[in-house]
């Protein structure tokens, strides 16, 4: 029974060794411990210990785009973020709306990352992404899909999308929607407000993201059949949320961490960084989401990591391809609410790793006796610069590049295993 | 004054004063375009591109002809010659154009921020000859001139309106910037459709019926109307919006009297004004042209010699 200890971190404010055995927690013990010479230690330096993190919102670009990312770099990036999982969008090249696809993706993650991060492929709903026809979902889901989306492209026909999340309940899976009504979102590059009005771009409403936000809230609720909102931006979202959680109807959203901290006036000058679909909205937005990710309204915070080569994002604002590269970034970003009282530490542990467990069904760690020895270490003090050589994403396309973050990911264990460690030991 | 800018790209960065000074500038160039020789020296040797990736005669024509009266070299690059359409992108297309040791780009681009954009990558000047719905510096200037010589410089408390399709108007934009720094009252009259959005917050007061919108008005400039917004939904018809918002005399029955009509061209006749009103006395239409040629003189000039001695003019 292999044995290893991570001295002195602190779980919950209290200071102290973790304990893990066979690839499992086994106990934190308080205080100093004596430690055998034969035991299999690792010197926590003072770190706090987290579970590791869950990102159910990432596009890795593989197959297809691999000079964004690959499998093997996103989830370089990922074990560098703290995540020990990441859910990853269909829309690659070719769509992921067949198993060779799916096989592909695990298998890229066998090669390169044996021991985690793990990617866990989200198939496409409709075939190519299209909107038209249903993808093969069992056949996905047997592939290793752990839900179905059309993200990026979302289903505009209404009694398609309704056949869709019955068909995915028959299979117990889940339905992620991007809300978007793409007649009131065309063109759009940015919120639609006083900015675009004064830069001259075109504008998407909040209501092109909210009214499709209501349609699937109505829609679970008249099938009673689960759907899940994908990368939440607007007040009006949060307040139909709230009212469809309020009547049980088993609806469940997610939020990234750009839309927690960044408004509209990032893209002030026309700074492509800061170009993301939805766009970053207005203060009332970001404060309306704080309260919401405070209040379990939204009780996931996903990345949406979207990377972009330099080249693509240098261009016209216009012409620019939407997504900020998260991976790296997400955790310290998300430490800044923690640390402006907005949340606590354990609800971030909630957000970013209990609820995306326990609504896609993998195993949740609390620390207990028997989870799974999946967490990481944080220096809360530690401050670091966003730059292109310390993030590991291949893509550096994140409004915070340049600037310099407090909280940083020390070490990555996945299943007992250290997949990544910046504490200097060996 | 020394001319410390690097590039033009929209009203926001000039000072009362350097509007002021291009005016004072222009002034000496109309008088030099009405010689029967129409060409000065002071250029000679400088280059200018004139980049156009969206098509645009009179503009083009407009700087080609000021470039050329002060002796400078002017080329053209449009978009059909150029290797945009070949997928290369505009930085790498701008740094090509940069190598050959350009003084002045001029660039008309449909994408907002496009100028802004280039100026990062470049080192010589670049003058924004229109950015998509974001800004149109030297038409606001011409329309600047124009008015500064019927009012004798006098914009304190005059009655601006800016009629038709604020919203995709890069004119209405620097129009409504410059005027209101000058000290216009600003009024813009435009169907909700052709509004921009966050229109309270900006400088003006907003009207959407014409008679209304004319009372005691000093001038009107009539914006053109790209007729494909019905297309797009933000219109029923061509003719209906004639009806509602095409400029003509009734409209001007409560306006103050000595009220100016303008249009930056090229005019839809009896969609945005009728055609008697364009051709009337009242009309600044053609002198806002020969205004153009003029300050398109007077900034090719501040920005190609800098900081040097203004008197230059009068030597050469
Ligand atoms: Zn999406």
């Amino acid at each position: 029974m292999a044995t290893l200890k991570i001295t002195n971190v602190f779980l919950n404010d209290q200071s102290g060794t973790l304990i893990i055995k066979d690839n499992t927690i086994d106990s934190f013990v308080q205080g100093r411990m004596s430690l055998d010479s034969s035991d299999n230690t690792f010197d926590g330096k003072g770190c706090t210990i987290m579970p590791g993190l869950i990102d159910v919102h990432v596009h890795l670009r593989e197959p297809g785009f691999e000079y964004k990312e690959d499998i093997n770099s996103g989830l370089g990036a990922a074990a560098g973020g703290g995540f020990s999982r990441v859910m990853a969008m269909a829309n690659t090249a070719p769509v992921n709306d067949n198993s060779a696809v799916t096989k592909l993706m695990l298998e890229k993650n066998q090669v390169h990352h044996p021991y985690g991060p793990y990617v866990h492929p989200v198939g496409a709903l409709t075939r190519n992404l299209q909107g038209k026809e249903l993808a093969p979902l069992a056949e996905l889901k047997d592939a290793g899909c752990k839900a179905f989306s059309n993200d990026g492209l979302p289903v505009q026909d209404n009694e398609l999308f309704r056949r869709a999340m019955e068909y995915a309940s028959d299979l117990d899976m889940l339905v992620i929607d991007h809300c978007e009504d793409s007649y009131l979102a065309a063109d759009g590059v940015m919120n639609e407000g006083r900015l675009s009005g004064y830069l001259g771009l075109k504008g998407i409403p909040t209501t092109a993201e909210s009214m499709q936000a209501a349609r699937d809230i109505l829609l679970a609720a008249y099938l009673d059949t689960p759907v899940h909102l994908a990368h939440i931006s607007c007040e009006e979202s949060v307040e139909l949320i709230a009212w469809a959680r309020e009547k049980s109807i088993p609806v469940t959203a997610e939020t990234c961490p750009h839309y927690l901290v960044w408004d509209e006036e990032a893209v002030q000058g026309y700074n492509t960084l800061a170009k993301v679909n939805p766009p970053l909205r207005t203060k009332k937005d970001v404060l309306a989401l704080r309260h919401a990710v405070k209040s379990g309204v939204i009780s996931i915070i996903a990345t949406d990591h979207a990377p972009h080569a330099d080249f693509e994002k240098e261009v016209p604002f216009a012409q620019a391809p939407n997504g900020i590269s998260g991976l790296d970034t997400a955790l310290s970003i998300c430490l800044q609410l923690v640390r402006d009282g907005v949340i606590n530490l354990s609800d971030l542990c909630g957000l970013m790793s209990h609820n995306p467990a326990q609504l896609f069904g993998f195993p949740v760690n609390r620390f207990s006796k028997g989870d799974p020895a999946d967490f990481i270490l944080v220096d809360m003090e530690k401050k670091w610069k966003v730059t292109s050589e310390s993030m590991l994403s291949k893509s550096k396309n994140t409004p915070c590049l340049g600037q310099t973050l407090q909280g940083r990911v020390m070490a990555n264990y996945i299943g007992g295993q250290k997949v990544l460690s910046r504490l200097d030991h060996s | 004054m020394n001319w410390t800018h690097k590039d033009l790209l929209d009203i926001e960065s000039l000072s009362i004063e350097e509007i002021q000074h291009i005016f004072h500038t222009s002034s000496r160039f109309i008088e030099i375009n009405s010689r029967s020789i129409k060409k000065v020296p002071i250029l000679k040797g400088k280059s200018v591109v004139l980049f156009f990736a969206e098509p645009s005669t009179r503009t083009k024509t407009s700087f080609d002809m000021a470039a050329k009266r002060l002796s400078a070299d002017s080329f053209s690059l449009a978009t059909s010659g150029s290797s945009l359409k070949k997928g290369e992108s505009l930085k790498d297309t701008v740094l090509t154009l940069q190598a050959m040791k350009p003084d002045v780009i001029v660039m008309r681009h449909n994408l907002s921020g496009s100028a802004g954009f280039i100026s990062k990558h470049l080192k010589c000047s670049v003058i924004n000859a229109g950015d998509g719905w974001h800004a149109h510096p030297t038409q606001a200037l011409l329309d600047g001139l124009t008015l500064n010589q019927v009012w004798h410089s006098n914009f304190t408390g005059k009655n601006l309106l800016l009629l038709g399709d604020i919203a995709h108007s890069r004119v209405a934009r620097s129009d409504i910037k410059l005027f209101t720094r000058l000290g216009c009252n600003v009024r813009i009259c435009a169907p909700r459709t052709l509004q921009p959005s966050g229109v309270d917050t900006w400088p003006v007061k907003v009207y959407n019926n014409l008679i209304d919108a004319c009372k005691g008005v000093d001038a009107v400039i009539s914006l053109r109307l790209q007729l494909e917004r019905q297309k797009a939904g933000l219109l029923p018809d061509i003719r209906e919006y004639a009806s509602r918002y095409c400029l003509s005399r009734h409209h001007l029955c409560n306006a103050g009297p000595d009220v100016r009509v303008m249009h930056p061209g090229p005019i839809n006749r009896g969609i945005e004004i009728s055609s008697e009103l364009a051709d009337s006395k009242d009309s600044l239409i053609l002198d806002q042209v020969e205004s153009g040629v003029a300050v398109r003189m007077a900034l090719l000039f501040l920005y190609c010699t800098g900081n040097k001695n203004e008197q230059e003019i009068q030597e050469d």
